[in-house]
């Protein structure tokens, strides 16, 4: 063990697990704070140290085992209920923790446990120990003190007599029955030794058989041993640790494998040949499995990262004379391990922000008329196939006189822009480089690395970070961030006879013009391309132009008969990127580009597509800062921005517009929509009573939103006279099963506040609105699907639709 | 370091260069490329090698060479670096060499100071001369 390529696979793995068990440590030890008499949570704080403490005493770390030992006694202590849970307690314990964890990490680098001295730790948690002695149960005889001793004489652990050193524990076989089940004692010597403990021997079981010579010590040991092991070993028998690296190998072979499917699938429609039709199609849906199943693998809770901020707040606030409690939701919403990873340290940034600048102090948050304990709400959830992650606090919120007179002090902006300026843009201002308005610089956050680390490492994720705040009651902080790197859903357009892939995260919605349109519907601001679109107009970008094609190719382009616009969302703006042609959106494998190209902004990456070759991946935010775009729109921003701040903001949603069997306007939340798709009538096939339609390699339900809702026109209409041969379809998705909603007309997409609400007046509808100045109904879509079938939300429902 | 080295070889033009064979991932004929617009004009594109994204280096271009004829067919030297794979276009591919030291000389000082640092010296063969190139200073394009 004298060198880190010389250890062993058993101190490698007992690395990784006491960390892991540290980890839990620390929220278990928070959680105990709030509930100090858990004998729930006290049993596994216990069990957790006592693992460390037993495996370094094996793996011969005495520091680290004196340390892991001492703070033991102090837990045994409490769980006998001798001492009850003091915040110097808490704290010694934590402080324990924390340098089992420093000696780890010196194990993972130089094979020994370090030089740093833990004795004025053992001494204080002796010290704690000791507080509140209570006599009848120190009579030498009880393990964790006797151990203590044992432990300060530099002896090792064996000297303690067997029996002693464990305690028979409720979730656990009871240590005689064991010995009984193992022919190494008899019922009735049992039965009299428990007699005996009755009767008020205060020794464990074990001794008084080892005392009355009816059992070896060996034996008690083993049976100790196998009573540790019990519970412990059923359970990792359905877990096995996988290196991460070969998941990553896996996945990477798994986004080869779909890119050879794609080629597959491509070759298959030149082809007559049923059986090997149907075998693509296996090949094809086990793939999507297989792929689905690979990335499971892969996805983590966001607790794993939140489980350590209980911690870090409390430290925090004790550090700051602050009272702060966390709440979390949503601790089991599930992220790629990368982007977990990726995530950490804005994260702990954000939450040191909060408690340090946010949350005020008791005395000031009282005077505030607030309860003096902060709250700090951590919200995670999926929406729309991305992660949103929200981080609130009750605290002082930002003052923006404050933040705009300091970046006017830091000459980040001009003076009368400051003035000019509205509320958001301010608040992009603790964006920017530089930028610090803690009153002091403190040890724990405010020394000017700040909100732009946390912003540019989100945005490197393919994230969005917003702030929202408001004087006196709080500040919320919301992050938007994609499920997964590896493989996202992408627009595929061509420019200059290349193919290029947009996110579709960044893509809004697409415009396609077509004769006079094309032709007079593009007008231009001085020279700048733009599009009135619904009423507001939409700066433009030529990609050819933007790529310096050939400029007489370009040129052509602007004269075409159609026009493709992809309406591009890039940080909080807006712009209409015209491409030369739009072909599908597919699943695409996110490749990194080389070293050599790493300088180019305007692509994020490249994939590889169904017939071998390689498309770039471009990149919305990059392209949009090269074609100048976001500079020019924030201006125009500040001009829309001139909208009273309360209406702004009320939270707004993205709708999708359609019409409603009764010519009326409905709509339903974009983030309930997976694709829009219109099928031909022919397609349409049933199955039983369902009407149904073969899609992307999987069956369709299709649910007919006229047929549920209740008719209310004054004249029913029989055949719907706009009997036309392609249908609306409105794929939605959930728990991985889709539906489609068949509709008569799609409208629109608009973004509304919801303010005036009327209530439902019929089934299949959550209430009514104004949109646009148009009374429009919101689609119950949950409802709806279960009326037509009950069962689809049922995750049993869920597990045969995947077998099947 | 031992004496004797082995070399990939390969022609540009009547030009001879070898690179350490250890560098060479592999070497393939002509592929397709995905052009980069706004790259480097020495970069010509992106070839897809079984799943991985190499980036393909005009290799003439690189070292100031004439430009070749119109379709000239091309061969991929496929090197490791640092920053994934790279591969070198080139005319023609040529033997593995092996070299002793004593046939080493760096390379003279009326060469221009940019192709100095991409080539690190010549071989003196039998019959010609090999230019020794150093694929990390290829595979740079910063340092231009």
């Amino acid at each position: 063990m004298d060198s880190a390529d010389g250890m062993d696979d058993i101190v490698k793995e007992f690395i990784v697990e006491s960390t892991e068990n540290l980890d839990q440590l620390d929220r278990d030890l928070i959680s105990l704070e709030k509930n100090p008499t858990s004998k729930e949570l006290l049993g596994s704080i216990f069990r957790a140290v006592h693992t460390v403490k037993g495996t370094t005493g094996f793996l011969g770390f005495s520091k680290l085992e004196q340390v892991a030992h001492a703070g033991e006694s102090l837990l045994s202590r409490l769980r006998e209920g001798v001492l009850v849970l003091s915040p110097s307690i808490t704290s010694g314990l934590l402080a324990m923790v924390d340098a089992v964890r420093t000696m780890l990490a010196a194990i993972e680098k130089t094979g020994s446990d370090g030089d740093t001295d833990y004795a004025p730790l053992i001494q204080f948690l002796t010290q704690l120990q000791a507080q509140e002695p209570d006599g009848k149960m120190r009579d030498g005889l009880v393990a964790p003190a006797s151990s203590f001793h044992a432990v300060e004489q530099e002896q090792s652990q064996d000297t303690i007599a067997p029996g002693t050193a464990e305690e028979d524990r409720d979730d656990q076989l009871p240590l005689g029955q064991i010995l009984v089940e193992g022919g190494h004692v008899k019922e009735e010597q049992l039965a009299s030794a428990l007699d005996q403990q009755m009767q008020g021997d205060p020794r464990r079981v074990g001794e008084i058989l080892v005392a009355r010579g009816a059992v070896h010590p060996e034996e008690v040991l083993e049976a100790l041993q196998a009573q540790n092991d019990g519970p412990t070993s059923s359970l990792s028998s359905n877990n096995i640790r996988v290196d991460v690296g070969q998941l990553d190998k896996l996945m990477n072979l798994v986004g080869e494998l779909v890119l050879a499917r794609n080629q597959i699938l491509q070759f298959s429609t030149t082809q007559q040949d049923s059986t090997f039709l149907n075998t693509t199609q296996r090949l094809s849906l086990i793939t999507t499995e297989l792929q689905e199943g690979v990335m499971k693998t892969r996805m983590q809770p966001i607790e794993n990262v939140w489980g350590k901020f209980p911690r870090v707040v409390r430290d925090l606030a004790l550090a700051c004379g602050k009272r702060v409690h966390v709440e979390m939701e949503g601790k089991d919403t599930e992220l790629d391990k990368t982007i977990l990873e990726a995530i950490k340290d804005p994260l702990t940034h954000l939450i040191r922000n909060a408690v340090d600048h946010g949350i005020e102090s008791p005395s000031q948050r009282e005077a505030a008329g607030k309860s003096p304990e902060g709250r700090l709400f951590l919200r995670a959830y999926h929406e729309g196939g991305q992660v949103n992650i929200e981080i609130s606090d009750d605290g002082a919120g930002i003052d923006l006189s404050a933040v705009k007179a300091k970046a006017v002090e830091r000459g980040l902006i001009p003076q009368e822009q400051a003035a000019r300026m509205s509320e958001r843009e301010a608040y992009q201002l603790l964006f920017l480089p530089g930028f610090s308005t803690a009153q002091k610089v403190t040890n724990v956050s405010g020394r000017g690395v700040g909100m732009d680390v946390v912003k540019t490492n989100i945005e490197k994720i393919g994230g969005m970070v917003d702030l929202q705040s408001a004087m006196g009651s709080g500040t919320t902080v919301k992050i938007k961030i994609p499920l997964t790197l590896a493989i996202i859903p992408a627009l595929i357009v061509m420019c200059g006879g290349e193919r290029y892939a947009i996110p579709q995260v960044s893509l809004l919605e697409l415009v396609r013009l077509e004769g006079n349109g094309a032709r007079q519907g593009i007008e231009s601001v001085h020279g700048a391309p733009v599009y009135r679109l619904r009423g507001n107009l939409l700066s433009l970008v030529y990609l050819n132009r933007e790529l310096h094609f050939d400029s007489a190719a370009a040129q052509d382009s602007a004269q075409q008969d159609v026009v493709n616009i992809a309406v591009l969302q890039a940080d909080d703006c807006q712009f209409g990127l015209i491409v030369d042609e739009v072909n599908d959106t597919e699943e695409i494998v996110v490749k990194p580009l080389g070293e050599l190209l790493k300088g180019l902004s305007v692509y994020t990456g490249a994939t590889i597509m169904g017939d071998g070759r390689v498309a770039l991946i471009l990149d919305v935010m990059g392209l949009a800062q090269h074609a100048g775009v976001i500079s020019e729109v924030r201006q125009r921003k500040l001009s829309e921005d001139a909208t009273p701040a309360a209406e702004r903001a009320r939270e707004r949603k993205t709708l999708l517009l359609f019409q409603s069997p009764d010519d009326g306007r409905m709509a339903i939340s974009l983030s309930d929509v997976t694709r829009l798709e219109t099928f031909s009538r022919s397609s349409i096939e049933r199955t039983g009573e369902q009407q149904v339609v073969q899609y992307r390699g999987t069956i369709l339900p299709l649910v007919h939103v006229s047929g549920l809702l209740e008719e209310r026109r004054l004249q029913p209409r029989g055949v719907s006279p706009t009997a036309e041969d392609k249908v609306q379809v409105i794929v939605h998705t959930r728990n991985l099963r889709s539906v489609g909603l068949v509709v008569e007309r799609i409208l629109d997409i608009v973004e509304d506040d919801l303010s005036t609400r009327r209530p439902a007046s019929r089934a299949g509808v959550l209430g009514s609105f104004v949109v646009q100045g148009k009374v429009t109904e919101i689609l119950d879509v949950d409802g709806i699907i279960r009326v037509q079938d009950p069962t689809f939300f049922d995750p049993e429902q869920l597990l045969t639709g995947v077998a099947s | 370091m031992s004496d004797r080295q082995q070399f990939a070889t390969f022609f540009l033009g009547d030009n001879y260069f070898g690179v350490e064979v250890e560098r060479v991932q592999e070497i393939l004929r002509s592929q397709e490329m995905t052009p980069v617009p706004l790259s480097s004009p020495v970069v010509r594109g992106l070839i897809n090698l079984r799943g991985q994204i190499v980036t393909a280096i005009d290799l003439r271009r690189r070292l100031g060479l004439p430009a070749r004829a119109e379709g000239q067919p091309l061969m991929n030297v496929v090197v490791r670096s640092s920053g994934g794979g790279v591969s070198l276009l080139v005319d023609d591919i040529g033997d593995v060499v092996e070299t002793c030291a004593e046939s080493f000389e760096p390379p003279p000082e009326t060469l221009a100071l940019n192709q100095r640092a991409m080539i690190v010296g010549v071989h003196k063969l039998d019959d010609r001369l090999m230019h020794v190139l150093d694929c990390a200073k290829v595979a740079d394009l910063e340092s231009e």
